[in-house]
Protein backbone atom coordinates (compact mmCIF):
# COMPACT_ATOMS: atom_id res chain seq x y z
CA UNK A 1 0.00 0.00 0.00
CA UNK A 2 2.22 2.62 -1.30
CA UNK A 3 0.85 6.55 -1.55
CA UNK A 4 1.54 6.19 -5.97
CA UNK A 5 -0.88 3.00 -5.73
CA UNK A 6 -3.40 4.90 -3.43
CA UNK A 7 -3.31 8.14 -5.73
CA UNK A 8 -3.67 5.84 -8.98
CA UNK A 9 -6.16 3.62 -8.05
CA UNK A 10 -8.09 6.33 -6.86
CA UNK A 11 -7.68 8.07 -9.99
CA UNK A 12 -8.80 5.22 -12.16
CA UNK A 13 -12.32 4.06 -9.73
CA UNK A 14 -13.07 7.63 -9.64
CA UNK A 15 -12.86 8.14 -13.18
CA UNK A 16 -14.58 4.98 -13.97
CA UNK A 17 -17.47 5.88 -11.40
CA UNK A 18 -17.80 9.23 -13.26
CA UNK A 19 -18.09 7.29 -16.67
CA UNK A 20 -20.85 5.30 -15.72
CA UNK A 21 -22.68 7.53 -13.33
CA UNK A 22 -22.86 11.12 -14.87
CA UNK A 23 -25.69 12.35 -17.21
CA UNK A 24 -24.08 13.91 -19.86
CA UNK A 25 -22.29 12.26 -22.62
CA UNK A 26 -18.96 14.15 -22.95
CA UNK A 27 -18.33 13.94 -19.62
CA UNK A 28 -18.74 10.40 -19.57
CA UNK A 29 -15.91 10.58 -22.13
CA UNK A 30 -13.73 12.58 -20.45
CA UNK A 31 -14.06 10.74 -16.84
CA UNK A 32 -13.27 7.77 -19.52
CA UNK A 33 -9.97 9.24 -20.38
CA UNK A 34 -8.91 10.04 -16.55
CA UNK A 35 -9.87 6.56 -15.47
CA UNK A 36 -7.40 5.64 -18.60
CA UNK A 37 -4.64 7.40 -17.17
CA UNK A 38 -4.67 6.36 -13.83
CA UNK A 39 -4.54 2.89 -15.31
CA UNK A 40 -1.65 3.53 -17.10
CA UNK A 41 0.05 4.66 -14.37
CA UNK A 42 -1.16 2.09 -12.62
CA UNK A 43 0.62 -0.45 -14.90
CA UNK A 44 4.01 2.22 -14.75
CA UNK A 45 3.47 1.20 -11.24
CA UNK A 46 4.13 -2.48 -12.00
CA UNK A 47 7.11 -1.60 -13.64
CA UNK A 48 5.10 -2.46 -17.02
CA UNK A 49 6.51 0.63 -18.80
CA UNK A 50 5.40 -0.23 -22.61
CA UNK A 51 2.21 -1.37 -21.38
CA UNK A 52 1.65 1.60 -19.63
CA UNK A 53 2.38 3.82 -22.74
CA UNK A 54 0.20 2.05 -24.95
CA UNK A 55 -2.21 2.08 -22.99
CA UNK A 56 -2.36 5.99 -23.19
CA UNK A 57 -1.54 6.47 -26.59
CA UNK A 58 -4.08 3.58 -27.91
CA UNK A 59 -7.05 4.18 -24.98
CA UNK A 60 -6.49 7.96 -24.27
CA UNK A 61 -5.54 8.67 -27.82
CA UNK A 62 -7.32 6.52 -30.06
CA UNK A 63 -10.82 5.03 -27.88
CA UNK A 64 -11.61 8.03 -26.27
CA UNK A 65 -11.36 10.17 -29.40
CA UNK A 66 -13.81 7.70 -31.56
CA UNK A 67 -15.72 8.17 -27.76
CA UNK A 68 -16.34 11.55 -28.50
CA UNK A 69 -16.64 11.55 -32.15
CA UNK A 70 -19.65 8.82 -31.83
CA UNK A 71 -21.12 11.30 -29.59
CA UNK A 72 -20.89 14.04 -31.78
CA UNK A 73 -22.39 12.42 -34.91
CA UNK A 74 -25.33 11.54 -32.81
CA UNK A 75 -28.34 13.47 -31.64
CA UNK A 76 -28.45 12.68 -28.20
CA UNK A 77 -31.54 14.29 -25.99
CA UNK A 78 -31.23 14.16 -22.31
CA UNK A 79 -32.26 10.30 -22.14
CA UNK A 80 -34.46 9.79 -18.98
CA UNK A 81 -32.82 7.45 -16.82
CA UNK A 82 -33.29 3.10 -17.17
CA UNK A 83 -36.50 2.17 -14.90
CA UNK A 84 -36.15 1.59 -11.31
CA UNK A 85 -36.78 -2.09 -11.91
CA UNK A 86 -33.76 -2.51 -14.19
CA UNK A 87 -31.47 -0.38 -12.58
CA UNK A 88 -31.93 -1.82 -9.58
CA UNK A 89 -31.46 -5.65 -11.20
CA UNK A 90 -28.24 -4.19 -13.04
CA UNK A 91 -27.09 -2.97 -10.03
CA UNK A 92 -27.31 -5.81 -7.95
CA UNK A 93 -25.88 -8.69 -10.66
CA UNK A 94 -22.98 -5.69 -10.96
CA UNK A 95 -22.68 -5.61 -6.62
CA UNK A 96 -23.27 -9.27 -6.78
CA UNK A 97 -20.34 -10.26 -8.86
CA UNK A 98 -18.10 -7.96 -7.18
CA UNK A 99 -18.84 -9.68 -3.97
CA UNK A 100 -17.71 -12.89 -5.84
CA UNK A 101 -14.34 -11.65 -7.29
CA UNK A 102 -13.91 -10.03 -4.10
CA UNK A 103 -14.37 -13.49 -1.93
CA UNK A 104 -11.86 -14.84 -4.36
CA UNK A 105 -9.68 -12.66 -3.49
CA UNK A 106 -9.11 -12.55 -0.19
CA UNK A 107 -9.54 -16.57 0.09
CA UNK A 108 -6.83 -17.81 -2.92
CA UNK A 109 -5.20 -14.53 -3.85
CA UNK A 110 -2.33 -14.69 -0.91
CA UNK A 111 -0.31 -17.81 -2.25
CA UNK A 112 2.32 -15.48 -3.85
CA UNK A 113 2.61 -11.63 -4.23
CA UNK A 114 5.38 -11.06 -1.59
CA UNK A 115 8.01 -11.57 -4.17
CA UNK A 116 10.76 -8.97 -4.31
CA UNK A 117 11.96 -9.48 -7.68
CA UNK A 118 11.63 -6.60 -9.97
CA UNK A 119 10.93 -8.40 -13.24
CA UNK A 120 11.40 -5.97 -15.75
CA UNK A 121 9.61 -5.94 -19.41
CA UNK A 122 12.61 -4.78 -21.80
CA UNK A 123 11.35 -3.47 -25.02
CA UNK A 124 13.85 -5.07 -27.21
CA UNK A 125 12.64 -8.59 -25.08
CA UNK A 126 8.92 -7.47 -25.80
CA UNK A 127 10.27 -7.06 -29.75
CA UNK A 128 12.10 -10.47 -29.93
CA UNK A 129 9.37 -12.07 -28.23
CA UNK A 130 6.95 -10.32 -30.64
CA UNK A 131 8.83 -11.59 -33.64
CA UNK A 132 10.37 -15.06 -32.63
CA UNK A 133 7.57 -16.60 -30.05
CA UNK A 134 4.71 -15.26 -30.93
CA UNK A 135 4.83 -14.08 -34.50
CA UNK A 136 1.89 -15.84 -35.91
CA UNK A 137 -0.64 -14.24 -33.49
CA UNK A 138 0.80 -11.08 -34.28
CA UNK A 139 0.20 -11.69 -38.16
CA UNK A 140 -3.13 -12.57 -36.52
CA UNK A 141 -3.57 -9.47 -35.26
CA UNK A 142 -2.29 -7.75 -38.29
CA UNK A 143 -5.21 -9.15 -40.08
CA UNK A 144 -7.97 -8.97 -37.89
CA UNK A 145 -6.86 -5.26 -37.21
CA UNK A 146 -6.84 -4.77 -41.37
CA UNK A 147 -10.44 -6.58 -41.78
CA UNK A 148 -12.16 -4.39 -38.25
CA UNK A 149 -10.84 -0.87 -40.43
CA UNK A 150 -11.98 -1.87 -43.59
CA UNK A 151 -15.59 -3.38 -41.80
CA UNK A 152 -15.82 -0.63 -39.27
CA UNK A 153 -15.80 1.91 -42.82
CA UNK A 154 -17.98 -0.24 -44.52
CA UNK A 155 -20.46 -0.45 -42.01
CA UNK A 156 -20.41 3.72 -41.26
CA UNK A 157 -20.88 4.20 -44.93
CA UNK A 158 -24.04 5.97 -46.00
CA UNK A 159 -26.04 3.36 -48.01
CA UNK A 160 -26.95 4.10 -51.51
CA UNK A 161 -30.64 4.82 -51.79
CA UNK A 162 -31.16 2.45 -55.06
CA UNK A 163 -34.84 1.99 -54.92
CA UNK B 1 -3.50 -8.71 5.66
CA UNK B 2 -3.39 -6.56 2.35
CA UNK B 3 -0.42 -8.06 -0.54
CA UNK B 4 -0.03 -5.75 -3.15
CA UNK B 5 -1.27 -8.11 -5.59
CA UNK B 6 -4.87 -8.36 -3.62
CA UNK B 7 -4.77 -4.49 -3.98
CA UNK B 8 -4.45 -5.08 -7.61
CA UNK B 9 -6.49 -7.60 -7.75
CA UNK B 10 -9.35 -5.68 -6.00
CA UNK B 11 -9.10 -2.57 -7.75
CA UNK B 12 -9.42 -4.72 -10.79
CA UNK B 13 -12.78 -6.27 -9.38
CA UNK B 14 -13.80 -2.98 -8.52
CA UNK B 15 -13.50 -1.57 -11.81
CA UNK B 16 -14.56 -4.71 -13.18
CA UNK B 17 -18.16 -4.40 -11.18
CA UNK B 18 -18.72 -0.43 -11.80
CA UNK B 19 -18.25 -1.39 -15.86
CA UNK B 20 -21.02 -4.11 -15.70
CA UNK B 21 -22.91 -2.09 -13.68
CA UNK B 22 -22.81 0.91 -16.38
CA UNK B 23 -23.03 -1.66 -19.17
CA UNK B 24 -26.49 -3.13 -17.69
CA UNK B 25 -28.39 0.21 -16.81
CA UNK B 26 -27.20 3.12 -19.05
CA UNK B 27 -29.75 4.00 -21.60
CA UNK B 28 -27.17 5.22 -24.10
CA UNK B 29 -25.49 2.46 -26.86
CA UNK B 30 -22.39 4.17 -26.52
CA UNK B 31 -21.97 4.01 -22.93
CA UNK B 32 -22.94 0.65 -22.98
CA UNK B 33 -19.69 0.26 -25.03
CA UNK B 34 -17.64 2.26 -22.39
CA UNK B 35 -19.05 -0.50 -19.46
CA UNK B 36 -17.51 -3.02 -21.68
CA UNK B 37 -13.96 -1.31 -22.54
CA UNK B 38 -13.80 -0.81 -18.67
CA UNK B 39 -14.35 -4.21 -18.09
CA UNK B 40 -11.70 -5.07 -20.91
CA UNK B 41 -9.13 -2.46 -19.12
CA UNK B 42 -9.96 -4.55 -15.19
CA UNK B 43 -8.89 -8.01 -17.06
CA UNK B 44 -5.61 -6.41 -18.56
CA UNK B 45 -5.41 -4.95 -15.14
CA UNK B 46 -5.25 -8.29 -13.61
CA UNK B 47 -3.52 -9.89 -16.46
CA UNK B 48 0.02 -7.49 -15.38
CA UNK B 49 -0.60 -7.83 -12.07
CA UNK B 50 -0.05 -11.44 -11.93
CA UNK B 51 2.99 -11.04 -14.60
CA UNK B 52 4.49 -8.71 -12.01
CA UNK B 53 4.10 -10.38 -8.44
CA UNK B 54 3.83 -14.18 -10.70
CA UNK B 55 6.24 -17.02 -10.45
CA UNK B 56 7.71 -16.21 -13.87
CA UNK B 57 7.97 -12.94 -15.24
CA UNK B 58 10.86 -13.74 -17.26
CA UNK B 59 8.46 -15.21 -19.82
CA UNK B 60 6.69 -12.29 -20.47
CA UNK B 61 3.26 -13.87 -21.19
CA UNK B 62 1.33 -10.87 -19.59
CA UNK B 63 2.63 -8.30 -20.97
CA UNK B 64 2.02 -9.91 -24.21
CA UNK B 65 -1.43 -10.84 -23.65
CA UNK B 66 -2.15 -7.85 -22.35
CA UNK B 67 -0.51 -5.91 -25.91
CA UNK B 68 -2.87 -8.11 -27.99
CA UNK B 69 -6.28 -7.44 -25.68
CA UNK B 70 -5.45 -4.22 -26.05
CA UNK B 71 -4.79 -4.42 -30.15
CA UNK B 72 -8.41 -6.70 -30.15
CA UNK B 73 -10.34 -4.07 -28.21
CA UNK B 74 -9.28 -1.05 -30.25
CA UNK B 75 -11.02 -3.33 -33.26
CA UNK B 76 -13.83 -4.43 -31.12
CA UNK B 77 -14.23 -0.44 -30.27
CA UNK B 78 -14.08 1.02 -34.14
CA UNK B 79 -16.22 -1.79 -34.90
CA UNK B 80 -19.08 -0.84 -32.42
CA UNK B 81 -18.97 2.67 -33.10
CA UNK B 82 -19.38 2.20 -36.68
CA UNK B 83 -22.66 -0.10 -35.79
CA UNK B 84 -23.85 2.49 -33.59
CA UNK B 85 -23.01 5.25 -35.90
CA UNK B 86 -24.95 2.82 -38.73
CA UNK B 87 -27.98 1.64 -36.39
CA UNK B 88 -28.61 5.43 -35.29
CA UNK B 89 -29.28 6.77 -39.19
CA UNK B 90 -31.53 4.06 -39.36
CA UNK B 91 -33.52 4.48 -36.15
CA UNK B 92 -32.35 8.12 -34.88
CA UNK B 93 -31.67 6.90 -31.63
CA UNK B 94 -28.84 5.27 -29.40
CA UNK B 95 -31.31 4.13 -26.61
CA UNK B 96 -31.26 0.61 -26.76
CA UNK B 97 -34.77 0.50 -24.73
CA UNK B 98 -35.98 1.38 -27.97
CA UNK B 99 -33.59 -0.53 -30.17
CA UNK B 100 -35.78 -4.11 -30.07
CA UNK B 101 -36.66 -4.95 -33.03
CA UNK B 102 -34.18 -7.29 -35.42
CA UNK B 103 -35.98 -6.15 -38.45
CA UNK B 104 -35.88 -2.71 -39.97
Amino acid sequence: MTAPFVILAILAIAGATAAMTLRKLVHCALALAVCFVGLAGLYLNLNAQFVGLVQILVYVGAVVILIVFAILLTRHDELPAQTSRTRIAGLGVSALVFALLAWAVTAGGAKFGAAGTQPEAAIKDIGSALMQRYVLPLEVVGLLLTAALIGAVVIAMEEKKSK
Amino acid sequence: MMTPLNGFLFISALLFAIGLGGALTRRSAILVLVGIELMLNAANLNFIAFWRYGPHPEALTGVLFVIFSIAIAAAEAAVGLALIQAVYRHAKTTDVNELDAMKG
